[in-house]
């Protein structure tokens, strides 16, 4: 393979060289440094005059005397069934003393689009144990669906109670778990570690590692091989593959550090006018094939900063998941676990896999009226703030007194309590029975009769 | 139509960022299809500098090195119009996914290339001219049973026509000639339109008629116009998706054009399994048979996405031109917008607002004057409504493509976050919304609905306008500070909320909503409205009116198919209710 020693300009992570034969665009770099170092790169722009080179590694060492060597081929996964129970690195290197993958095959890590006439419809109730995720965010497979966190919120709980618990009710298929971290803390990383070694569940995953003190760039490529793995288990093997990524937000911050760098016009707020592209081609990675046995279900973590929903980032992750999760700092600070804010979550699926034949039949309406009660409730304390709790009217208390009720039994669950969907369903019903039953608009008589508490005691009295 | 010239220019790769290549050596002139690569990838000229030309690239370009030859075909971007485009399910460069899949698996790969139409089924061609007879551009020669839609041969727009030589009944496939004129020109049911160039017609006409969509707050309170604009602009998650296949399902257009664009592949799925299943509520037929999809979802490549709104409406207008009244849904362009952006940023050009490029405006512009009722050549009506929706970033209706959008269309339907949280469905705002086309439906509702209806609708406006104002004043004191009046006020326009402006799309029997019915639904509120005066004239306390048992049921009436004997039931408890409290 021809070396080449003819960098011109090195800024931030990309390297400039001149004088090449032609390059292929978004190829595999090679960079040798002087003390025989090799670092790995990609072709970020290709032209007879200049190559521009996207080094996934720390600049350190490269210098105008360093060799590049283009390997004539776009960047490739191994991948292989041994993959399971391993830990790599961001990069995809095998960083936990085990011997190197034996790949069955080398896979694109870009991975082409899947053709929306080949997906399958998802409706599969995934059963989190979750109560304000399986009630009333419903999780299916196939879907992904991200959790908007902030700094210092229990999101990692959530996700690994998800991880742990998430099953399909009747179902006894395989499942493994891809967990893909970015730049996140030595700390969290072992936390994570330890959850999936205690339950056994390492056996089943297969974990991509790239920390906060690993080079930034490499995180533009850790999520693309943890979903190369992912389909690799899912549409070649058959299983059903959950991917946690975790934090969206860190791979958005390297995708800008690079945009900067090549000086491109950056869209809001820094961040490059691509990105909603970008994000799409990592998580639009989610789904079923018709006639193939395995899925894809995608878990993205992001901390929105400084809490903000309407931040580049969660903005445009939501254009593009089917829903989100959003964990709620009030709720955590009332000492309510998981503090999920069910108002601004949504799952799009869900109607998809609830309902008669997947849940129960009275699972929408039942979330949608404790939906409509808690938002109602909750309004009402902003009232009662200037007016004082003495001037709502009588309906208005039953209300305010229902959201407080909803947070405290519905919201808040064990970090291991794990209810079933039926549990989940009768526990809104509960609640609901609290209110006066023609306020119960939402829902027909006709389901009403069946499961209301009132009426279900009398059947069974 | 066509500049097909020869051309055996064959240039070389200069430079490749991305979907944008620069090649030189090629004599192109702007938006000619040119093949890029070794593979041949389908690719657009969108720039020229000098003897560099700037293309753009449907398919990705990894892999793709300098020197590596270019082709100009010398078309423009075009499609394929004839019959089998019904049913059809296309990518954003009217690639055929189904025969996608049957060449190249589950996943799209790249350097494929398939034809928009099959060009081997044959057709069953029925003439409706004879030899003698003389026709002109965009009359119609002929008919085929495409689905239970009857697809009419047209003589392409740009023809000059003649006297009719020979026309053949049969069985043809579209490259087949089923027509010859005097002057020797052979016509065939397969007609190439460059889709950047609007299918020309006689005459644009007024939009007073509205497009039914059976969703109480579009038509009742909201409507568009046949032939008119809309916009659904949403934050994520206010149900916008929703209520855009509401449309594609229930307007009483003829045909559908849906374009996913730069959507999610699930949520397009759903679109592509849903529509084959639903059934037409007119025809008893599938939806899917008067019906053509085209998606291009967030993670397909940005060029043809940039490609799949031009794509989307040459299709509707082509059907427009058979005489038929089209709706066009494009889910989002806000997504176009971005890949207009992220393309223009490659080219380095000046950006506008917002790293947009200058001319978004008038991209947008372009693009929703393509919507119209109008005459045809051939003397018939049609019309295309464009309804598109908007993804403002963060919610912010200030940005750049919701505010140039605005500018142009007529309909606003502002979903609004807030009412979906509450599970408010369809999560329109009744307060931000507006449509242009109201004076001019005025008559249609007069003559067609109720001369009542007007007059209703306003009222119904009213309550909700000063539900609004009275909201301010119930945060700051409390409901119980009203006057007895407005608490009514406050009751009324509950019902109307919750009675009429929701609606269930998932109920067999609420998801359409016969104007008719919408017009009792309100009639019967306002009955409430009316006799709640009343008894408050006659000293009934507020409570007393609100507490009146039988209102509470006429939410129920949503759900019944045949719901007039129930809501005759209701208004007969009403009243009796109304006199015992005037007896009390």
């Amino acid at each position: 393979m021809k070396e080449y020693r003819t960098v011109a300009q090195i800024a931030g992570p990309l390297v400039f060289v001149e004088k090449t034969e032609p390059v292929g665009y978004s190829e595999l770099v090679n960079i040798v440094t002087a003390d025989g170092t090799v670092k790995r790169g990609q072709v970020l722009d290709t032209s007879d005059e200049v190559v521009v080179v996207q080094v996934f590694e720390t600049t350190a060492g490269i210098g105008r005397d360093s060799g590049i060597r283009f390997t004539g081929e776009t960047i490739k996964m191994p991948v292989g069934k041994d993959m399971l129970g391993r830990i790599l690195s961001g990069g995809g290197k095998p960083i936990d003393g085990g011997p190197e993958i034996v790949p069955e095959k080398r896979l694109e890590i870009t991975g082409a689009a899947i053709n929306p006439y080949a997906r399958a419809s998802p409706a599969d109730f995934i059963q989190t144990g979750i109560s304000t995720i399986d009630g009333t965010n419903t999780l299916v497979r196939g879907q992904k669906l991200p959790i908007f966190s902030g700094s210092g919120l229990p999101h990692n709980d959530v996700a690994l109670q998800i991880a742990r618990q998430a099953k399909v009710p009747g179902s006894k298929e395989e499942f493994a778990v891809v967990f893909a971290a970015m730049g996140i803390t030595r700390e969290e990383a072992n936390y994570f570690m330890a959850d999936f070694e205690k339950t056994g569940a390492l056996e089943r995953a297969v974990v991509f590692l790239n920390l906060a003190d690993d080079p930034a760039v490499e995180r533009i490529i850790t999520p693309r091989l943890a979903l190369t793995t992912a389909e690799y288990l899912a549409f070649d093997l058959g299983y059903h593959v959950l991917v946690i990524l975790t934090d969206m937000t860190n791979y958005c911050e390297a995708l800008r550090q690079i945009g900067a760098a090549r000086e491109e016009v950056p869209g809001r707020r820094g961040y490059p006018g691509y990105m909603y592209t970008d994000l799409a081609s990592i998580y639009e990675r989610a789904g079923i094939i018709k006639g193939v046995k395995g899925s894809v279900t995608q878990i993205p973590i992001l901390t929105m900063p400084g809490d903000d929903i309407t931040h580049p980032i969660p903005d445009l992750t939501g254009y593009i998941t089917e829903g989100q999760i959003v964990v709620n700092r009030d709720l955590h600070r009332k000492g309510i676990y998981p503090p999920i804010n069910v108002l601004p979550s949504l799952s799009r699926l869900m109607n998809l896999g609830i309902g008669k034949g997947h849940t129960r039949e009275d699972h929408k309406k039942v979330s949608d009226q404790l939906y409509a009660a808690y938002a109602e409730g909750n309004d009402l304390r902003g009232l009662v703030a200037i007016v004082g709790k003495d001037a709502l009217s009588e309906r208005d208390r039953m209300f305010l007194e229902f959201a407080d009720l909803f947070e405290d039994r519905f919201v808040r669950q064990g970090l291991y309590e794990d209810r079933s969907i039926v549990e989940t369903l009768d526990l809104g019903w509960d609640l609901l029975a609290t209110l006066p039953e023609e306020q119960l608009v939402r829902i027909d008589r006709e389901l009403i009769q069946k499961y209301h508490p009132k009426y279900r005691k009398k059947a069974q009295g | 139509m066509k500049k097909s010239k020869e051309n055996g220019a064959q240039g070389a790769l200069k430079r490749i960022s991305g979907p944008v290549v620069t090649a030189v050596g090629i004599d192109a002139h702007m938006y000619d299809v040119v093949k890029v690569g070794n593979e041949e990838l389908m690719g657009e000229v969108i720039k020229i500098q000098g003897e560099n030309v700037i293309i753009q690239v449907y398919e990705d370009t990894a892999g793709i090195r300098p020197g590596e030859p270019v082709t100009n075909t010398g078309l423009s971007l075009a499609v394929e119009l004839g019959p089998g485009l019904l049913t059809s399910i296309y990518d954003g460069i009217q690639r055929p996914l189904e025969v996608l899949v049957d060449k190249m698996g589950n996943f799209i790969e790249r350097g494929v290339s398939a034809p928009g139409l099959s060009h081997e089924k044959k057709w069953e061609f029925v003439p409706t001219v004879k030899a003698g007879d003389v026709v002109k551009a965009g009359d119609i020669l002929g008919t085929v049973q495409e689905t239970n839609i009857v697809h009419k041969v047209m003589v392409p727009p740009n023809a000059k026509g003649g006297k009719v030589k020979k026309i053949t009944a049969g069985s043809f496939t579209v490259d087949e000639t089923v027509c010859t004129l005097e002057d020797g020109t052979a016509i065939t049911m397969l007609q190439r339109w460059p889709v950047r160039v609007p299918r020309p017609v006689k005459q644009k006409l007024n939009p007073d008629i509205p497009l039914i969509t059976g969703q109480r707050i579009l038509d009742g309170l909201f409507p568009i116009a046949k032939g008119g604009t809309a916009a659904i602009p949403g934050p994520f998650g206010s149900g916008k998706t929703v209520t855009q296949q509401q449309l594609a399902k229930w307007s009483d257009a003829e045909i559908v054009v849906y374009i996913g664009c730069g959507e999610r592949g699930n949520e397009m799925t759903e679109v592509l399994t849903e529509f084959p299943e639903l059934e037409d509520p007119k025809t008893g037929k599938p939806l899917m048979e008067r019906t053509v999809l085209i998606a291009n979802t967030s993670n397909m490549p940005v060029a043809a996405r940039e490609a799949s709104v031009y794509t989307g409406i040459t299709i509707a207008e082509y059907f427009r031109d058979m005489g038929y009244d089209v709706s066009l849904m494009a889910d989002s362009t806000s997504r176009w917008a971005e890949a207009m952006r992220e393309i223009s940023s490659r080219l380095e050009e000046m950006p506008g607002e917002e790293g947009y490029p200058a001319y978004l405006a008038a991209r947008l512009s372009e693009f929703y004057e393509r919507a119209g009722r109008v005459i045809n050549l051939n003397g018939a009506g049609g019309s295309v409504s464009v309804i598109g929706a908007v993804s403002p970033p963060g919610g912010d209706f200030s940005e750049p493509v919701t505010q140039n959008t605005l500018r142009i269309v007529k309909v606003f339907w502002a979903l609004d976050a807030k009412l979906s949280q509450r599970r408010h469905f369809p999560a329109i705002n009744w307060l931000n919304s507006y449509s242009l086309y109201l004076d001019a439906l005025t008559g249609w509702y007069d003559s067609e609905v109720s001369p009542e209806w007007n007059p209703l609708r306003a009222w119904a406006m009213g309550v909700l306008q000063k539900e609004a104002e009275l909201q301010e004043i119930v945060q700051l004191v409390g409901s119980d500070a009203l006057p007895d009046e407005e608490q009514v006020t406050i009751e009324v326009a509950r019902m109307i909320r919750e009675i009429f402006l929701q609606q269930n799309a998932y109920d067999a029997v609420d998801t359409f909503c016969p104007m008719s019915k919408q017009y009792d639904m309100m009639k019967a509120i306002k009955f409430y409205a009316d006799l709640a005066r009343t008894a408050q004239a006659g000293g009934a306390t507020p409570q007393q009116v609100i507490g009146v048992k039988s209102k509470n049921e006429l939410v129920q009436i949503k759900f019944i198919k045949d719901y007039e004997p129930a809501l005759a039931q209701i208004r007969k408890d009403m009243e009796a209710e109304f006199d015992a409290v005037r007896a009390a």
